[in-house]
C-alpha cells in the first residue's frame, strides 16, 4: 500500500468518524441553528459565538449491527461521544432520535446505555425507532426509556424557553404504508400546544421523517398532515428525525425539517437499489460518499442552509 | 401452546446457527406439510403461498437488513430476524392470512391455508 493510499484511507476513516457524528443545535436569539458537530468541536471558539449549545442530536446508533457496512458500531458511537465530550461548552441535552439498537435485544440496550453513560451531558431524551420496538412483546425499549412518557412513547418538556415534543411513529405501521402517529397522539399534541405562545420555539423530534421523503420505502409519516398544521402558527419550529441515515433538509415557512446522519452505517439515497438496507461503501469511495456538513451561521431557521461537502 | 412450540423452534434455529449450520426447516415430524418463505431483496417469496391446514410455515431472512413477520390481525408475530434467522408459525385453521414486515411496511405477503 502506497503512502498516498494510506493517507486516503486515513482521510476516509476520519471522514467516517466525522460523518457519523451528531448535530449540535445552538440557541441564538431564541432560534435554533444546526451546526455540524465535528466542525463545532473543532472550532469551539467559533461555535461558541453562535450561542449557548442547547442540544446534540444523535441518531440510529444501531448497537448490535455487525455487518460489513460497519463491523464496529460501538467504536463509531464511542468516537461520536468523544467529540461531544470534547466540546468546550457542553450541551444541556442529548436527543436520540431512535434505533438505539439493531434488534431490540436486552444486551444491545445494555451496551448502548453503558456507552451513553460516558457522555458528560447526562440528560438524554429519546424516542424509539422501529428497530427498538421489534421484539415480539415490544417491552425492551419501554422498560428502559418508557418512564418519561408513561410508556406511551410521546411526551413534552421545556428547557431554556424551548418547548420540546417527542413523538412515536413506529408502532402503528399500516401494511404497505408509512409510519403513523395515530389519533390519540395527535389529540395529545393539540392539547399540549393549546394556549402556548406562538413565540415559543418548538422542537419536535421523532424517528421516522415527519414529511414524506420517499413513500415507496416508507420514508414518511402517513398522518403527519394532521400534525404539521398545528405547528404553523409558531415562529420557530424545528422538526428532527433519523431513520434514513443521511442528511435531508427542507424549509417550509417557519418550519425547518432535518434528518440526521447515523452513527452506524450509511443507507442508499431514496430509490437506489432494492431497499433501504445497509450501504456497503468501499474504503476508497468512502471519502467521496460521506462527508461533512458545512456550517451556516444564521439568525433564523428559515434562512439557514446546511449543505453536505464531500472530502474527496 | 402454539406460541411455546414456536419459541422452541426459534431456539433450535439459534443453536444451529451457533454451530455454523444452515438453518433448516423444522422437523417434518412436527407438521404435516412444512413450507417456507424466503425474505430477500425486501420481498417475501413466494406470495401468496398456499398450504394445508396444520402446516408450519417458516420464514427465513436472506437479506442483509433486519425483517419481521407480523400478521395484520395479530394472529402471529415474529421478533426481529437478522440475516439467516428464521421464524415459524403453525397454521391450524383454514383462511387467508396477510402479513407485513413491521420495519419495512411496503413488504407484504399472504398465506392461504386450505
Amino acid at each position: 500500500m502506497s503512502d498516498e493510499s494510506l493517507l486516503s484511507r486515513r482521510n476516509a476513516l476520519k471522514c467516517m468518524a466525522y460523518g457519523g457524528a451528531g448535530t449540535l443545535f445552538a440557541l441564538s436569539g431564541g432560534v435554533l441553528a444546526p451546526i455540524d458537530l465535528a466542525m463545532a468541536a473543532g472550532d469551539s471558539k467559533g461555535a461558541a459565538k453562535l450561542g449557548r449549545p442547547l442540544f446534540v442530536q444523535i441518531s440510529d446508533t444501531h448497537i448490535g449491527f455487525n455487518k460489513e457496512a460497519n463491523p464496529d458500531v460501538n467504536g463509531t458511537l464511542t468516537q461520536t461521544i468523544d467529540i461531544v465530550n470534547g466540546m468546550a461548552e457542553q450541551p444541556a441535552l442529548i436527543i436520540h432520535t431512535g434505533d438505539i439498537t439493531h434488534l431490540s435485544k436486552p444486551a444491545e440496550f445494555d451496551t448502548a446505555q453503558q456507552l451513553f453513560s460516558r457522555l458528560r451531558t447526562t440528560e438524554m431524551h429519546t424516542v424509539p425507532g422501529e428497530h427498538d420496538t421489534s421484539d415480539a412483546t415490544v417491552t425492551e425499549y419501554f422498560n428502559r426509556f418508557g418512564k418519561a412518557s408513561g410508556n406511551k412513547g410521546y411526551y413534552s418538556f421545556d428547557h431554556a424557553g424551548v418547548h420540546f415534543i417527542g413523538l412515536i411513529n413506529v408502532l402503528q405501521f399500516k401494511p404497505g404504508g408509512l409510519g403513523t402517529l395515530g389519533a390519540d397522539q395527535l389529540a395529545w399534541v393539540a392539547a399540549d400546544l393549546k394556549g402556548r405562545s406562538s413565540s415559543t420555539p418548538i422542537v419536535v423530534f421523532a424517528h421516522m421523517p415527519l414529511w414524506t421523503i420517499y413513500e415507496p420505502w416508507g420514508w414518511g409519516t402517513g398522518d403527519a398532515d394532521q400534525l404539521l398544521p398545528q405547528l404553523r402558527r409558531f415562529g420557530s419550529v424545528t422538526v428532527l428525525n433519523g431513520h434514513i441515515h443521511q442528511i435531508v433538509q427542507k424549509v417550509e415557512g417557519n418550519m425547518t425539517f432535518h434528518t440526521a446522519r447515523s452513527t452506524s452505517y450509511p443507507q442508499p439515497a431514496a430509490g437506489v437499489g432494492s431497499g433501504p438496507g445497509p450501504l456497503k461503501v468501499p474504503s476508497d469511495q468512502l471519502a467521496a460518499m460521506l462527508g461533512i456538513t458545512s456550517v451556516s451561521v444564521v439568525k433564523h431557521p428559515s434562512t439557514l442552509a446546511l449543505s453536505d461537502t464531500a472530502l474527496a | 401452546m402454539i406460541l411455546k412450540r414456536t419459541r422452541l423452534l426459534l431456539t433450535a434455529a439459534g443453536m444451529l446457527m451457533l454451530w455454523g449450520v444452515e438453518v433448516s426447516i423444522p422437523s417434518a415430524a412436527e407438521t404435516s406439510d412444512a413450507t417456507k418463505v424466503v425474505v430477500k431483496d425486501f420481498k417475501f417469496m413466494p406470495t401468496p403461498l398456499t398450504v394445508k391446514a396444520g402446516s408450519t410455515v417458516t420464514w427465513t431472512n436472506k437479506d442483509d437488513d433486519v425483517h419481521t413477520v407480523v400478521s395484520d390481525t395479530g394472529a402471529f408475530k415474529s421478533g426481529a430476524m437478522d440475516t439467516n434467522d428464521s421464524y415459524s408459525f403453525k397454521f391450524d385453521k383454514p383462511g387467508t392470512y396477510h402479513f407485513t414486515c413491521s420495519l419495512h411496511p411496503r413488504m407484504v405477503g399472504t398465506i392461504v391455508v386450505q
